[in-house]
């Protein structure tokens, strides 16, 4: 046998697996993660929304309240994380618990807490950023780059 | 009203996070969702596309991390007028800087004070 | 030459069994909720224990599982000519801090979810050929540490897949001696790496299946035994999807009468609703082993057990860099 037809052999082999493996998987429950996801994300926009009609009411512009308010939920997103109910959370909640700026502190404080053992420069300092980094490196290229194209069609 | 918008269209961008996850066999993970959603966010909102999303349901639109992304876009768009190249760089930042400050401080306390359990 | 051992391509049966002494096993809070609860040794009531980080837990816990198995024979550390151990974690350190308190001369074994089964066969070799007398045996794992390793921050909100399997909280350890009471190590296949092109790290089972009907069927084969020679045929850690599809493997390869068979991670994890697809990790199948399943064939509920524990040999850089995981499943068989 040469061995091409071995190689081809094994492909199919492995092929014929992986049907059966996508047979036996089970699926999750779309619809049930979908209405979590729905319902969790939602009332947590909603408590944004709360907090963003108060600092309205307060007499801040539309902008510094939107800043405020994320700062608010970026602040309860760590002290859940913190007490360690935002885990709890996102086992139920999926996608709803992630995409608010709350799911964005909870990356951020999960790893830098589980990384403090290894010390506060290069546990804490150097983790902290191992899902904020690329979320805010993707965002300042996107910002860059949609720049650059205003600043061109301005010079157009 | 502005409430019911809110968690309507801010439960409505988490379902499509879901539906990438569970469509995807888990490989897409909480990493992927955040820089797509603040990525995406941001074109959408060069374009011109999320800015009425954001008027119509405020916090629904601003708090999932779409959101973020449009901050920094505005700010970009505003700054190139005004500062010219100058504003390429600083314009997205400026914009976003509370929110960014905010979550490596916070996230820095929170890793002082607590452990995982 | 060949040795007169040695049957077929990858199974040796042993002249004069070593014998299992003694076996010590120890769960987790969770592990301690199952059907099993009685049959462990001890249950630990955190998962920490008093200790600064979730490693040196997993290494406490290792060390005493070890205390516990020498304990029921009055031996002591001195009395343990070689140590044979690992765990999950990198550079299997909780084996070699364990090794330090030990102080016996130590060898560090890596094979994932296999390992348990890699230190006996391993150990009843050395014992079975005449360089040692007695040596113990262990493996163990701690969920926290292994999450972290190869998932997310143990506080970071995510939803596991369905199929996913829990990392067990868990250790084994037995004692093997060339003489003395206690069921024997009759005969052993050693596995090689079947990699079926699955690179889906959720689905652990999936990859590992392929490898542990591959060590299964040669056992078979080279001891020229029938698939129903054993009472039981336990894998560890293949889970519900592995299970499933292992159950079809065997099918496709013409392996019949089909054997009676079972998995430490299904069994682990039956009746507890927190896991999805079982469980996994050095520590599932080695306290299976050394608790439940040995207990049985103490009490001579259970004749001959075929022990096959499998392994998922990827690393964290090989799932990012998206390689494929190697499979890998080593067999051991145990009779009264």
């Amino acid at each position: 046998m040469t061995p091409d037809s071995n190689e081809e052999r094994k492909k199919i082999e492995e092929q014929e697996y992986q049907q059966l493996v996508e047979q036996v998987r089970p699926r999750p429950n779309i619809l049930l993660n979908c209405i979590w996801a729905f319902i969790i994300g939602g009332l947590i926009c909603t408590l944004g929304q709360l907090i963003l009609d108060y600092f309205r009411a307060q007499g801040m512009s539309m902008e510094d309240a939107g800043a405020m308010t994320a700062v608010s939920m970026i602040f309860l997103g760590a002290l859940l994380t913190g007490l360690g109910w935002y885990d709890e959370l996102g086992k139920k909640a999926g996608a709803g618990s992630i995409i608010p700026i709350t799911g964005f502190a909870n990356a951020i404080v999960a790893s830098a807490m589980e990384y403090k053992r290894e010390g506060y420069i290069f546990g804490v300092g150097a983790r902290i950023f191992s899902i904020a980094g690329p979320t805010l490196l993707f965002g300042f290229v996107a910002a860059v780059i949609i720049g650059l194209v205003k600043y061109l069609t301005m010079l157009w | 009203m502005s409430l019911l918008w809110a968690f309507i269209v801010g439960g409505l961008l988490c379902v499509i996070g879901q539906l990438f996850i569970d469509l995807t066999k888990y490989t897409v993970t909480p990493g992927h969702i955040l820089v797509g959603y603040i990525t995406i966010g941001a074109f959408l909102s060069a374009l011109g596309l999320y800015q009425p999303l954001v008027d119509f349901a405020g916090a629904g639109a601003t708090i999932p991390l779409s959101g973020f992304g449009h901050n920094l876009a505005q700010g970009t768009l505003e700054a190139v007028q005004t500062k010219g190249v100058l504003g390429i760089f600083s314009g997205g930042v400026e914009a976003a800087a509370a929110g960014i400050t905010a979550a490596i401080v916070f996230g820095y306390l929170a890793a002082i004070l607590f452990n995982p359990k | 030459m060949l040795s007169g051992k040695k049957r077929g391509l990858q199974s040796i049966e042993f002249l004069q069994a070593p014998i299992i002494s003694s076996s010590a096993s120890v769960a987790g809070p969770l592990e301690s909720k199952s059907s099993w609860a009685e049959d462990f040794d001890w249950i630990m009531e955190d998962y920490l224990l008093g200790e600064s980080s979730w490693e040196r837990t997993e290494t406490k816990v290792l060390q005493q599982v070890i205390q516990i198995a020498l304990d029921k024979q009055q031996l002591s550390f001195e009395d343990i000519e070689v140590f044979l151990a690992g765990d999950l974690l990198d550079q299997i350190i909780s084996s070699n801090y364990t090794a330090r308190e030990l102080k016996t001369p130590f060898l560090g074994l890596y094979g994932a979810c296999s390992t348990m089964a890699e230190a006996i066969l391993i150990g009843a070799m050395l014992v079975e050929g005449g360089f040692f007398t007695r040596l113990v045996a262990a493996a163990g794992s701690h969920h926290y540490t292994a999450e972290r390793q190869f998932r997310f921050p143990t506080e970071q909100g995510v939803q596991p897949a369905p199929y996913s399997q829990w990392t067990a909280t868990a250790a084994g350890a037995l004692v093997l001696e060339a003489q003395g009471n206690g069921p024997r190590v009759s005969s052993i296949t050693i596995g090689r790496i079947v990699d079926m092109n699955q690179k889906d790290a959720n689905n652990l089972g999936a990859a590992m299946a392929p490898a542990a009907a591959d060590t299964i069927h040669r056992h078979f084969l080279d001891l020229n035994r029938d698939s129903d020679y054993y009472d039981l045929v336990v894998t560890g850690d293949l889970g519900l999807v592995g299970q499933d599809l292992l159950e079809e493997l065997f099918v496709q390869q013409g392996v019949v009468p089909k054997p009676n068979i079972s998995d430490c991670g299904v069994l682990l994890y039956d009746g507890i609703p927190e896991v999805n697809a079982g469980g996994s990790g050095c520590g599932c199948s080695a306290c299976m082993l050394c608790g439940p399943l040995l207990k049985k064939m103490y009490r001579g509920d259970l004749q001959r057990l075929l022990f096959v524990a499998t392994g998922a040999l990827m690393s964290p850089t090989s799932t990012n860099q998206g390689e494929s995981i190697p499979g890998i499943a080593h067999a051991v068989a145990i009779e009264i």
